[in-house]
């Protein structure tokens, strides 16, 4: 399988990443490099062999439902960019 | 003057317990050769001098109180991947922009808690994408090691690039990194230091910035196989913040260095000797395998039939993993934000400021594999192929063997800015050809330096072993450090 233009443009849209046509016109070649590689996967017989979930068997760790934090506004929006009142600051989302 | 830089952690612990100098008098020492190297080699991306300071003084009241830590007074350097509360971290990204973490990794916090002294964090590829430090937000790392007769820059290798050159260097006595794909034992190979991956689960991954979930792991690179044995008895921990950390005890690893090889089988994999690997690598595997014969170990040849379906898996595996990790970068909650016309455009342009080219290329590789109409093709289909290379390695250690020897990399450095590697990406991610098997495998990993090649440049053997057998790598690394001798660089910078 290979991407045209318009499958990258697609792609970074879905990425959230802006890119111009420069950009764009060089990803499909890098990214045609990169599936081309991967390819060779087509080689590989995988019928009746299941897809790995967890590379060391253990049974996935659960913890009992009580609340072991929080309080912690202030140290959650310390790193943000814009902020008011221990709320985070994004531009307009509702009209 | 002795240069207190020198000193291996094994060395510098006795010292510091009989006093012959202070965790002071070592802390001041490095931080006086990081200043006089760091503007050439470009290891650290800040040095904490004052915490430095503080943490070595506290070492040495511990120290005349007696209640030293195994690790009291050691300098360390910490790869920018690890959240140090109130310190840079930022994965060597420009996304990440002045995040200074309001939390402690639980590696570093064990570090710590044993009494370890940080001395800055260091230079990696961006987000531990890259095979050669060039990556890096903060420009590339230089290898202290040059080719004979040559004054050309070489890469460290990467993306523990900072961690590796640091500790060549006498920059750091030793060193935190991580391995996604080889990401500490390629570096470590190309600068003749000692690193290891342990097994997927054995160090927890809270704290550590994400970037392919089922494969990262945090691991040591230090100057010999004794000191990474103790620097990873440190590291490691069962922790019930990570759902991945395994419960099971860390065993005394510095123990093990030195114990016997004999009646003990040593997988040679014949696929690992791959087209148009140089003669020296051949020959360096060779050695290994003569060392590992003269130690009393017996030599099995084995077949891990899989093992050319690992590179081109993980490149849809770890792109896809990152894909998803690297979305929480959106310009609202830490690092970079950069304005648009509504909340997408801002997310946008943030993002494509923000992530550097590699960065880019496998978010967006990630998010197209994952994308409506190719998971099963792609993402479902590389983790088949993933369960039938770690079947590879069930087979042959069911078989009886207790590690396998392998070459570490496909070749010694390279110069910064290759015009072959810029031109290919995936000739970049060749370097990985014999280290990412082990990720995707889960298992652990050590690189240990074995030679020099034709130019004097480092070359390294690597050494696989079961599920949370990590004792029986020190074991045998330690036979092929005995064997091969040391390594250092001539200092030029």
């Amino acid at each position: 399988m290979s991407v045209d233009l318009a499958t990258v443009k697609r792609v970074a849209r879905l990425a959230r990443i802006a890119v111009d046509e420069e950009d764009a016109q060089r990803m499909v070649g890098e990214l045609n490099a990169i599936l081309g590689f991967v390819a060779q996967l087509d080689e590989v017989d995988v019928s009746g062999v299941e897809p790995m979930t967890s590379v060391i068997p253990m049974e996935m760790k659960k913890r009992r439902d009580v609340v072991t934090d929080g309080g912690k506004a202030a140290d959650i929006v310390a790193n943000a960019p814009a902020t008011q009142e221990n709320f985070f600051l994004v531009p307009k989302v509702v009209e | 003057m002795t240069d207190l830089t020198k000193f291996t952690i094994a060395e510098a612990r006795g010292k510091l317990a009989a006093k012959e100098f202070s965790a002071a008098e070592l802390a001041d020492a490095y931080l006086a050769a990081i200043d006089a190297a760091n503007p050439r080699i470009n290891a650290y991306v800040e040095v904490t001098h004052d915490k430095a300071r503080a943490m070595a003084k506290a070492s040495d009241a511990r120290i005349a109180a007696g209640n030293a830590g195994a690790l009291e007074g050691i300098p360390l350097g910490i790869k920018d991947l690890f959240a140090t509360e109130g310190v840079h971290t930022q994965a060597a990204s420009h996304v990440l922009d002045r995040f200074r973490p309001r939390y402690e990794s639980t590696v570093t916090a064990n570090l710590w808690a044993d009494g370890a002294v940080m001395l800055g964090k260091l230079n990696m590829d961006e987000f531990a994408m890259g095979s050669s430090n060039e990556t890096s937000y903060y420009g590339p790392v230089v290898n202290p090691w040059r080719a004979a007769g040559s004054n050309r820059d070489l890469v460290p290798g990467g993306s523990s690039g900072g961690s590796a050159a640091s500790v060549a260097a006498w920059l750091a006595a030793g060193a935190t990194a991580t391995d996604t794909g080889g990401s500490i034992r390629q570096p470590a190979a190309f600068t003749a230091t000692v690193g290891i991956k342990p097994t997927y689960g054995r160090c927890s991954r809270w704290g550590i910035v994400a970037f392919a979930s089922s494969l990262d792991q945090a691991g040591p690179i230090a100057r010999d196989v004794r000191d990474a044995a103790i620097m990873l008895k440190s590291m490691a921990s069962v922790d019930a913040r990570d759902t991945t950390s395994v419960d099971r005890p860390v065993p005394d690893y510095e123990a093990a260095v030195g114990q016997s090889m004999k009646g003990r089988k040593i997988g040679i994999p014949r696929e690992y000797r791959v087209d148009g690997m140089p003669a020296e690598i051949e020959r360096l595997w060779r050695q290994g395998i003569a060392w590992m014969k003269d130690a009393g170990a017996e030599i099995v040849d084995i077949s891990l039939p899989h093992t050319k379906y690992a590179l081109p898996a993980y490149y849809i595996v770890a792109p896809a993993e990152a894909s998803s990790n690297l979305a929480r970068y959106d310009g609202v909650r830490y690092g970079l934000r950069v304005p648009g016309k509504d909340i997408v455009e801002m997310y946008e342009n943030s993002r494509a400021a923000g992530f550097g080219r590699e960065v880019k290329r496998r978010v967006m590789i990630g998010t197209y594999v994952l994308s409506a109409g190719y998971y099963d093709a792609y993402y479902v289909k590389a983790q088949k192929v993933r369960t039938l290379i770690k079947k590879d390695f069930e087979d042959a250690f069911a078989a009886g063997v207790d590690a396998i020897l392998t070459p570490a990399t496909p070749s010694a450095a390279f110069g910064v800015a290759d015009q072959d590697m810029a031109a290919d990406p995936v000739k970049m991610y060749l370097n990985d050809i014999f280290t990412v098997t082990v990720n995707m495998a889960g298992l652990p990993g050590i690189a240990v330096p074995a030679g020099l090649d034709g130019n004097g440049l480092p070359l390294g053997l690597q050494l696989i072993g079961r599920p949370f057998d990590e004792e029986m790598l020190f074991r045998a690394g330690a036979v092929i450090e005995k064997a091969a001798g040391r390594f250092a660089p001539q200092k030029w910078w």
